[in-house]
């Protein structure tokens, strides 16, 4: 019995999918993938790829970190944010890159006194997950592993 | 009594404001339908969200180290804050002064110093008429707040509720309760109050879960979210119950405008017809003056 696996945001279900045969997910302990009879699980997600394969397709989700729960093969995926890749805007991943370093620059100088180092970096990593999703699908050649 | 003409140009000026009740109407009816929307696809997150947290909640209320974490310890209330959310605008009945007199009740009923975090204008320019002390406002967030929007907000709650500035937060927003009715409705945001076991088996089932990193660490991670989606939550209903109510308001100014302008047609008509009879009666009486 295939996974069913629901993906949603405070904002919107982004995608409810039954039939999945492997997900994918950016565990905060790691990349794992999830098969069917998993045992009961609840984790934190860190920024990352969530893939959803089923009968020789694959679904990519950009996810800015969340929660994960398994349970009797229903898979719950609460994102802080998430987007099939399709839907990723490489410019705005961009800009919000160059903004990021920019401010983690001026602080590493010392010109920037009251930053939100945190904040900094944790936008932009999640720009630079964005922008790797989008290298990797987007650009033809050799299947993934 | 009114002359014909007068009558004439007070029918025009009432057209002319039910066209706009009624232009307003329409618009208010169309957002209202995108505002329940956004409400209805919040909702599969905020349900299971809650279902988690009731779970984890009852768990590690056995569990003395979690059961600690600073959201949920309940301490001696010296400060309180109220995070106020109404419309930025008016023209809906009596939404804002419903809501702004169930908050002020409120505040006005506490024995500590309230501090009031005002989301939207109306509430707002109450609480500073008030002379209530104002700790921040948040204004324009638009017709359909996203999530970012409401981050901050939530970002200043809890940053203060830490920080031991304030030891207990209530939220005031409209419940949307159905297109005729937005109930003003105060709920308790901080400590948090685990929420209710919803269905006995996720709670008996939630002890084999797999925790990783750990049951604090993702406990930890759900907490903020709960303030988070709470607060986004009352800011989505406020939206979809300020479109609904400025649709009923505007739908019965539409309708007043209707009735006067039946009425005062009446009146027209009855004013012109007393004319004509006068003027057949002069003109009657001329002739038979002449004729005799």
């Amino acid at each position: 019995m295939p996974l069913t696996v629901e993906l949603v945001t405070a904002e919107r279900v982004v995608r409810v999918e039954p039939g999945v045969d492997v997900l994918v997910v950016p565990g905060s302990e790691g990349q794992m993938a999830i098969l069917p009879h998993h045992a009961a699980l609840m984790t934190t997600l860190d920024p990352g790829e969530l893939v959803m394969r089923r009968a020789g397709q694959e679904d990519a989700f950009a996810v800015t970190g969340g929660f994960l729960e398994v349970r009797n093969d229903r898979v719950t995926v609460l994102a802080d944010a998430a987007e099939p890749f399709e839907e990723i805007d490489a410019a705005r991943a961009e800009a919000a890159r160059a903004r990021a370093e920019e401010r983690l620059r001026l602080y590493r100088e010392g010109r920037a006194g009251d930053l939100d180092v945190a904040r900094a970096s944790a936008a932009l990593q999640r720009s630079l997950m964005r922008l790797r999703i989008v290298q990797r699908r987007r650009r033809p050649g050799p299947p993934r592993v | 009594m009114a002359t014909i003409r007068q009558l004439k140009r007070r029918i025009q000026s009432v057209k002319n404001t039910a066209k706009i009740t009624n232009a307003l109407q329409l618009v208010a009816a169309s957002k209202m339908r995108r505002a329940q929307d956004r409400a209805e696809q919040s909702r599969p997150y905020a349900q299971k969200l809650r279902v988690v947290l009731a779970g984890l909640a009852t768990q590690s209320s056995e569990d003395q180290d979690v059961a600690r974490h600073p959201l949920l310890v309940s301490r001696p209330v010296s400060n309180i804050a109220v995070l106020h959310i109404t419309p930025d605008r008016g023209l809906c009945g009596g939404l804002n002064a419903n809501m702004n007199r169930s908050a002020g009740t409120f505040v006005a009923m506490q024995h500590e110093p309230v501090q009031v975090v005002a989301v939207g204008k109306k509430g707002r320019d109450f609480f500073v008429r008030a002379h209530v002390h104002l700790a921040a406002e948040f204004t324009d967030l638009g017709d359909y707040p996203s999530q970012a929007d409401t981050l901050g907000i939530t970002r200043l709650i809890i940053d203060d509720y830490l920080a031991e500035k304030v030891d207990r937060v209530y939220v005031s927003f409209p419940e949307f309760v159905s297109t005729a009715t937005q109930r003003p409705t105060i709920r308790q945001l901080l400590p948090i109050e685990p929420p209710a076991a919803v269905e006995g088996e996720d709670e008996a089932q939630l002890a084999d879960y797999i925790f990783e990193p750990s049951p604090d660490v993702v406990l930890a991670g759900l907490l903020p979210r709960y303030i988070e989606m709470q607060i986004y939550e009352a800011i989505l209903q406020n939206a979809a119950s300020f479109q609904s109510a400025q649709m009923v308001a505007m739908k019965n100014a539409t309708d007043n405008a209707q009735d006067i302008t039946r009425e005062l047609t009446l009146t027209d008509y009855k004013a012109r017809q007393e004319q004509i009879t006068k003027e057949l009666l002069d003109i009657v009486g001329g002739a038979a003056a002449l004729e005799g």
